[in-house]
C-alpha cells in the first residue's frame, strides 16, 4: 500500500497537531492505520459502532431534506416521478401568492408563540407548586405528566368532546356560569386558542418536569438567604429563584415549539381528515394535505421547506449555545 | 435533603410531618390553599380523561341527554361501544405491536452503539463534534420536511419483491407498510435514543473501561461484557420514551400506510377516522377507541412513570 502517499502526508499533519498521542500506529502505510491516525486512535475500530446508525440517520434525515429541497425546485404534480431537469423557484413565489399558505403561516407563528408561553407559564407554576414540599408529590406529579404519555390522536378525541357545542365540559361549565355557549371548534376566530388549550393541557407536564429539575438543581441557601433578608414567597420566585431557571426555560421553550410545529397529528385527528377546522391551518397540516390530498408534491415540498427553515431558525441558535456551554 | 428550607412558616405542618389525621392535621391557611391549588391542577388535568370514560359506557340517550363528566345511570349504561370500539380496532392493536416493538427495539439497541461508539472511544474531539451534532439536530426536525422524499423512496424499493416469500405463505402484501414503518421509525427515533445513551455513557465510570483496555480488549468485547450490561436503566428509559413515541405517532402511518382500509393499518390510523360520518358524531364510541389506542402506552407509563419522565426530561 505504498501507493498512499497523500494519506501520509495527511497523518504526518495530523502529529503534527499535536492530536495522536500513540505515533507507533504508523508502521506499514495501511489505510486503516492512516485514518485512525489522522482522526485518532480508535477511530475505524469504533466505527462498527457509530458509522452505520450514523449512515442511516444521514440518508433518512439529512438525505432527504436535501431530496426534499430539490423536488421543491421542480413542478412535480400528480403521479408519475419528479422531473429533475428544470429546477426554479416557482414554488416558493407561488406560496407567497397563496392566501392560503400566508394564512397558515401566521396561524403558525400564533401556536408556536401562544402555546409555548403558556404552557411554559402553566408548567412553571405546577412545578413551583410540587417542589413547596408536599405529600403525595409522586401522585400529582404522575398525574400532570400522564396527558403526555397520550398520542395527540388519543388527546384529540377527548378535546373534541370536552369543545363539544352542546353537551361538551368547557360549555357545561360556561354555561353553569351563566355565559353563553361558545362554538370552540366551529369558529374560526376561537378554534386556534382552543387548540391552543388543549395542547397546553398535554405538554404542561413536560414544561413541569424540565423546571422541577432546575428548581432542584438551586442550592437551598438561595432559598434561606432569601427568607432570611425577609423577602415574601412571591419576591422570592420571582427575584431569586426565577431567574435561575434560565436554562430550563430555554431547553423547555425549544422543545415545546417544535412539539407545536408538529401539532399536525391533533389537527388530524380533531376532524379526522386533512382539512383542519376553519382558522386552524398551520404550516406541518397545510404540507400534508398538499401532499397527499391535492398530490402537489413540489408546492408541499417547498411548505415543507419554509417548515423547515423556520424550525432551524428556532434550533439552531439553540444547539450553538448549547455547544458554546459544552453541553452537546 | 432538607426541602424545609422551602416552606415559609409552614413550621406546624413540618413539626408534625407524620400526623395520622392526614392531610387536615395542623395546617395553616397558606398549605390549605397550597392542596387547593394542587388538587384543582388534578382536576384539570383529569377530566378529559374522566368525562371521556364515562362517556364511553353510555348509549346515545346517556351521551345527550346527561352531564359529560357524569356517570352513567342504570337506564343508560352500556358496553355496547366498547365492544363496537374494540370490534373495528382490534386488528389495529395487533398491527401497531406488530412494528412498534421491532422499532422499539431496533433503535434504542442501534442508539447504544452509536452513543458508545461516540462516547467511550478515542478519536479527536474535532471530528465527533460535528457527528454528534448531526445526531442532535435530528431529534428537532419536523417530519414534513421529509414526507415527500420518503413516500418517493418506499415507492422505488422493490419491497413487495423482497418480500415475495412472505405473501407466498398467505400474508397480506399490505403488511410491506409494517416493514416500511420499522425502518422509517427506527432512522427517525436513532437521534433522540443516541442523544438519551450518550448522556448516560458519558457519566459512565471510566475505569473499568480503561483498565479492560490496558489489558487489550477490544472495543466490541468492552461493549458486550462491561458497557451493555451496565446499560440496563439507560435501556428502561429508552425503550419506554421510544415505544410511546411509535406507537402514538400517526404522520407516518398515514403516510406509509394511507388507508385505514389496508389490512396493516395501525391503531392510531383507524382511530383518527372512527366514529365520524356525516350523520354525525358517535362520541361514546370515539372515547372507547381512544381508551383502547391508549392503554398499551397508558400501562407502559403507569408501570414505568419515573423512566418516562427521565426520557423526556432530556
Amino acid at each position: 500500500m505504498t501507493r498512499n502517499t497523500d494519506t501520509g502526508d495527511d497523518s504526518g499533519d495530523a502529529v503534527a497537531d499535536g492530536g495522536v498521542a500513540e505515533g507507533g500506529q504508523r508502521s506499514g502505510f495501511s489505510p486503516i492505520a492512516a485514518l485512525n491516525e489522522r482522526f485518532g486512535s480508535d477511530f475505524v475500530e469504533s466505527s462498527q459502532f457509530w458509522l452505520p446508525p450514523f449512515l442511516l440517520v444521514g440518508l433518512f434525515v439529512y438525505g432527504a431534506i436535501i431530496w426534499n429541497l430539490l423536488i421543491s425546485l421542480t413542478d412535480f404534480r400528480g403521479f408519475g416521478t419528479p422531473d429533475y431537469g428544470d429546477l426554479d423557484l416557482q414554488m416558493y413565489s407561488r406560496a407567497l401568492a397563496d392566501s392560503g399558505f400566508i394564512d397558515a403561516a401566521i396561524n403558525t407563528f400564533i401556536l408556536l408563540v401562544g402555546f409555548t408561553l403558556v404552557t411554559l407559564a402553566l408548567g412553571l407554576g405546577l412545578a413551583i407548586l410540587i417542589d413547596r414540599n408536599i405529600r403525595f408529590e409522586n401522585t400529582f406529579r404522575t398525574i400532570y405528566l400522564l396527558p403526555m404519555s397520550l398520542s395527540f390522536v388519543v388527546t384529540a378525541q377527548f378535546w373534541a368532546w370536552m369543545f363539544n357545542f352542546n353537551n361538551g365540559v368547557i360549555n357545561i361549565v360556561i354555561t353553569s356560569l351563566g355565559l353563553g355557549r361558545v362554538d370552540w371548534i366551529g369558529n374560526p376566530d376561537i378554534v386556534l386558542w382552543a387548540v391552543m388549550f388543549a395542547l397546553m393541557w398535554q405538554f404542561a407536564g413536560y414544561a413541569m418536569v424540565v423546571f422541577l429539575a432546575g428548581l432542584r438543581a438551586i442550592p437551598n441557601e438561595h432559598y434561606e438567604a432569601a427568607k432570611v433578608d425577609g423577602a415574601s414567597t412571591v419576591r422570592m420566585y420571582w427575584r431569586v429563584i426565577i431567574p435561575q431557571l434560565k436554562g430550563s426555560t430555554i431547553s423547555a421553550s425549544v422543545v415545546l415549539m417544535v412539539f407545536a410545529l408538529k401539532a399536525f397529528d391533533f389537527l388530524y385527528s380533531l376532524v379526522g381528515g386533512y382539512r383542519p377546522p376553519n382558522g386552524a391551518d398551520i404550516l406541518a397540516t397545510k404540507m400534508v394535505r398538499e401532499a397527499y390530498a391535492n398530490l402537489n408534491w413540489a408546492y408541499a415540498s417547498a411548505v415543507a421547506i419554509t417548515l423547515f427553515l423556520m424550525t432551524l431558525g428556532i434550533v439552531g441558535p439553540y444547539l450553538y449555545y448549547q455547544y458554546n456551554r459544552g453541553n452537546l | 435533603m432538607s426541602n424545609d428550607a422551602r416552606t415559609d412558616g409552614g413550621t406546624v405542618t413540618e413539626a408534625d410531618p407524620g400526623a395520622s389525621a392526614g392531610l387536615l392535621a395542623g395546617i395553616d391557611g397558606y398549605r390549605v390553599l397550597l392542596y387547593l391549588g394542587l388538587l384543582g391542577m388534578l382536576t384539570f388535568f383529569l377530566i378529559p380523561i374522566e368525562s371521556g370514560l364515562v362517556t364511553s359506557f353510555k348509549n346515545p340517550s346517556g351521551v345527550s341527554g346527561s352531564l359529560p363528566f357524569a356517570p352513567p345511570t342504570g337506564g343508560t349504561f352500556t358496553f355496547e361501544k366498547w365492544r363496537a370500539a374494540f370490534d373495528a380496532l382490534g386488528r389495529g392493536l395487533i398491527n401497531s405491536a406488530l412494528y412498534a416493538i421491532p422499532a422499539t427495539v431496533i433503535s434504542a439497541l442501534l442508539g447504544s452503539f452509536a452513543a458508545y461508539g461516540i462516547t467511550q472511544s478515542d478519536w479527536k474531539q474535532k471530528y465527533k463534534a460535528p457527528v454528534l451534532a448531526l445526531f442532535v439536530a435530528g431529534i428537532f426536525i419536523p417530519y414534513q420536511a421529509v414526507l415527500v422524499p420518503l413516500s418517493q423512496f418506499w415507492s422505488m424499493v422493490p419491497l413487495q419483491e423482497w418480500l415475495g416469500f412472505l405473501w407466498a405463505l398467505g400474508i397480506n402484501n399490505d403488511y410491506a407498510g409494517v416493514v416500511e414503518l420499522v425502518v422509517t421509525h427506527v432512522a427517525y427515533g436513532l437521534p433522540i435514543c443516541t442523544v438519551l445513551f450518550r448522556s448516560y455513557y458519558k457519566n459512565m465510570s471510566e475505569e473499568m473501561i480503561e483498565a479492560a483496555r490496558l489489558d487489550g480488549a477490544s472495543i466490541r468485547r468492552i461493549y458486550r461484557r462491561i458497557v451493555l450490561p451496565l446499560s440496563g436503566p439507560m435501556f428502561a428509559v429508552v425503550l419506554i420514551y421510544q415505544f410511546t413515541q411509535i406507537w402514538n405517532d400517526l404522520l407516518f402511518t398515514l403516510v406509509l400506510v394511507q388507508t385505514e382500509s389496508s389490512a396493516a393499518a395501525p391503531i392510531v390510523l383507524i382511530l383518527a377516522g372512527l366514529g365520524t360520518s356525516l350523520e354525525g358524531q358517535d362520541f361514546a364510541l370515539r372515547m372507547a377507541g381512544a381508551f383502547i389506542a391508549a392503554l398499551p402506552t397508558l400501562a407502559v407509563y403507569i408501570a414505568f412513570g419515573e423512566e418516562f419522565a427521565e426520557g423526556v426530561a432530556t
